[in-house]
């Protein structure tokens, strides 16, 4: 194992943790604003690479791929939050079981529209090259998604910090009640940000596609992933989920390299001991 | 209706199984004798859902535990094949008190959604040893069991295991019943209600939630044993998330804080995901209706219709309106 090994390994958990960012970013979001544990979260990584698929069939355009895919996801988590989890009210058990209800109702749906068959999302010739620095060779299409996920991340924390509607957000993950009383419309902030979660979420899937592939049971591989993002990087909070993506991205890399038979262990684990010892998660606001 | 009766109701529902289920199919007996199985796990989750008010997204781990200690004694060491087998129970149960015991010191402090997320995060790091593990656990694959134990009565044979996983789910049923109705249950239940009212009345409720944890614990590793021997195999799929979502899934449908109500919940489940998925390729949309209307129409679970009924003078269509308490 030479210095090689590290630097490849480090590169790859960047760079999944780059994809992980994506997923848990929403997720994490989500359950700042509306206290939600999101078991459908991962059908839309699933189901955004399964659109994209689709729309690479009809039109041959990967980049036309990506929007279309998170847009028409984004859709449909806003037309669950409307239609189904606004009436609910706030009841975590519930929410839960009507989220995995849907989870499985999506994964019946991609059954019968997509088959259950393995598919790859082959991104353009230009990505699938491999470039050279100081003697390794790095594929493009990581790079990429590394980029990909540090724009989102400078898109979304600007409009987070920098505009009203950012402030009003932050106003609900911090307190709810009190923003509701100062006039801020919680109920439409809830119904965009999970909007935007789905979106994100499918648009990992899209940009996961290429390498995780698209297959039946992606969906609950991710979950609990993205998961451990939003735990670990602490819950509504922006900051955090970079970081507890990258932190699950190189647990992830290094733990199946090093010590394979206890790699997952090694990743629930601190999970699971964080949210004993600071249930906010390591970032996470107060 | 007077506890007498229920209790009638429930030991003659348990007479008219033993009676009428040997006389089924051989598919019919093994998926009856499934879900009395995986029904000993889901009344070990109601009393953490219905009477402490616990909802935990990781019960599958202690299936998973006790399922995999059996198939590793049998078929490494060729334990518990024998009058063993009742060894192995005692082991199982243990085996699965103590993991609770370790993941509750974790778990119990935290309340509501925390609870949630930290039991589903105690949930997956066993799913990672399962499916990791590979020299322990057989990785992806599982590990399959083979036979099933011998003494005196043989339990290859499908009507005489079921009985036996019959009995074992009578007596868990009414050990849990005497539990949730002691006055360590009915705390349980007040804490349920208020836990700061029941902590100035001087009640240590971190110990008494605990405990029940670790009461669930034991009874989610029988149910683990049982489950080994009843499918044969155990492989990563029964400690998945999934599994104990399902186990949630199966409490709140039959009622939750009723026991029994997880039993009708587990055989309606067990019924659509292993009987219906061989008649029909879209069982899955049916499970998932049964999820979302479940939480939208039966709050109170099956087990709370004939009180619903009631309270509407029999009329089932004026439906009372969910009350949605605001977010």
């Amino acid at each position: 194992m030479g210095v090689n090994f590290w630097l490849i390994q480090a590169f790859n958990g960047i760079s999944y943790g780059a994809l992980l960012f994506l997923v848990g970013s929403g997720l994490s979001l989500i359950f700042g604003v509306m206290r939600i544990v999101n078991l459908s979260h991962g059908s839309y990584f699933l189901l955004g690479g399964y659109v994209a698929l689709t729309v690479i069939w009809t039109t041959g355009s990967w980049v036309l791929a990506i929007p279309v895919a998170a847009l028409a996801i984004g859709a449909v988590g806003l037309a669950m939050e409307r239609v189904f989890l606004r009436p609910l009210g706030f009841d975590p058990l519930r929410q839960v079981l009507l989220t995995v209800g849907f989870a499985f109702l999506f994964q019946q749906a991609a059954l019968d529209i997509w088959t259950g068959n393995n598919f790859d999302i082959n991104p353009p010739d230009v990505l699938t090259t491999s470039v050279q620095v100081g003697g390794l060779f790095l594929p493009l299409y990581r790079i990429f998604m590394i980029a990909t996920a540090a724009v989102i991340g400078l898109v979304l924390w600007l409009a987070m910090e920098k505009t009203r509607m950012g402030a009003m957000v932050r106003a609900t993950v911090d307190d709810a009640q009190m923003a509701r009383g100062v006039g801020i419309d919680t109920s439409r902030i809830s119904m965009l940000i999970f909007a935007l979660g789905a979106f994100l979420a499918a648009m990992g899937g899209v940009i996961g596609g290429a390498f995780l592939g698209v297959y039946p049971g992606l969906d609950f591989e991710m979950l609990p992933l993205a998961f451990a993002v939003v735990i670990i990087g602490g819950m509504g909070s922006l900051g955090g989920a970079a970081i507890g993506a990258l932190l699950v991205g190189l647990a992830d890399n290094f733990g199946k390299a090093l010590f394979p038979e206890v790699s997952y262990f090694t990743l629930y684990a601190p999970m699971a001991l964080i949210l004993a010892i600071k249930p906010t998660g390591l970032f996470g606001r107060e | 209706m007077t506890s007498r009766l229920k209790i009638a109701i429930v030991i003659a529902a348990i007479a008219a199984l033993a009676i009428v289920v040997p006389f089924t199919s051989s598919f019919v007996i093994l998926l009856a004798t499934r879900a009395l199985a995986f029904s000993i796990l889901v009344m070990s989750l109601d009393i953490l859902l219905g009477f402490a008010g616990l909802a935990s997204l990781g019960q599958a781990a202690y299936l998973g535990v006790g399922a995999y200690m059996t198939a590793i004694l049998a078929t490494r060491y060729q334990f518990g094949l024998g009058y063993d087998f009742w060894l192995v129970v005692v082991l199982g149960m243990l085996l699965g008190a103590a993991l609770a015991a370790l993941f509750g010191l974790l778990a119990i402090r935290a309340t509501g959604v925390y609870f949630l997320m930290i039991t589903l995060a105690l949930g997956q790091c066993v799913w990672g040893l399962a499916y990791r593990w590979n020299s322990l656990t057989g990785g992806d694959n599982g590990i399959n069991l083979g036979v099933r134990p011998k003494f005196g009565i043989d339990l290859a044979d499908q009507v005489t295991f079921f009985y036996v996983v019959l009995c074992f789910f009578a007596l868990s049923l009414f050990a849990m019943y005497v539990l949730v109705r002691s006055p360590f249950g009915r705390s349980l239940a007040g804490i349920r209600e208020r836990e700061l009212r029941m902590k100035i009345l001087g009640y240590n409720t971190w110990l008494h939630k605990y405990i029940a944890f670790v009461i669930a614990g034991a009874f989610g590793g029988l149910s683990g044993v049982l489950w080994a021997h009843t499918a044969g195999i155990i492989s990563p799929v029964n400690v998945e998330l999934t599994t104990s979502v399902d186990a949630l899934l199966m409490a709140v449908l039959g009622g939750a804080g009723t026991l029994v109500g997880g039993v009708i919940g587990a055989f309606i489940v067990v019924a659509l995901r292993e009987y219906l998925s061989t008649l029909v390729p879209w069982w899955q949309y049916v499970l998932g209706a049964v999820y979302v209307l479940t939480i939208f129409y039966l709050p109170s679970g099956l087990m709370g219709l004939p009180e619903r009924i009631r309270r509407h003078g029999g009329a089932l269509g004026k439906r009372e309106k969910l009350s949605a308490a605001p977010s």
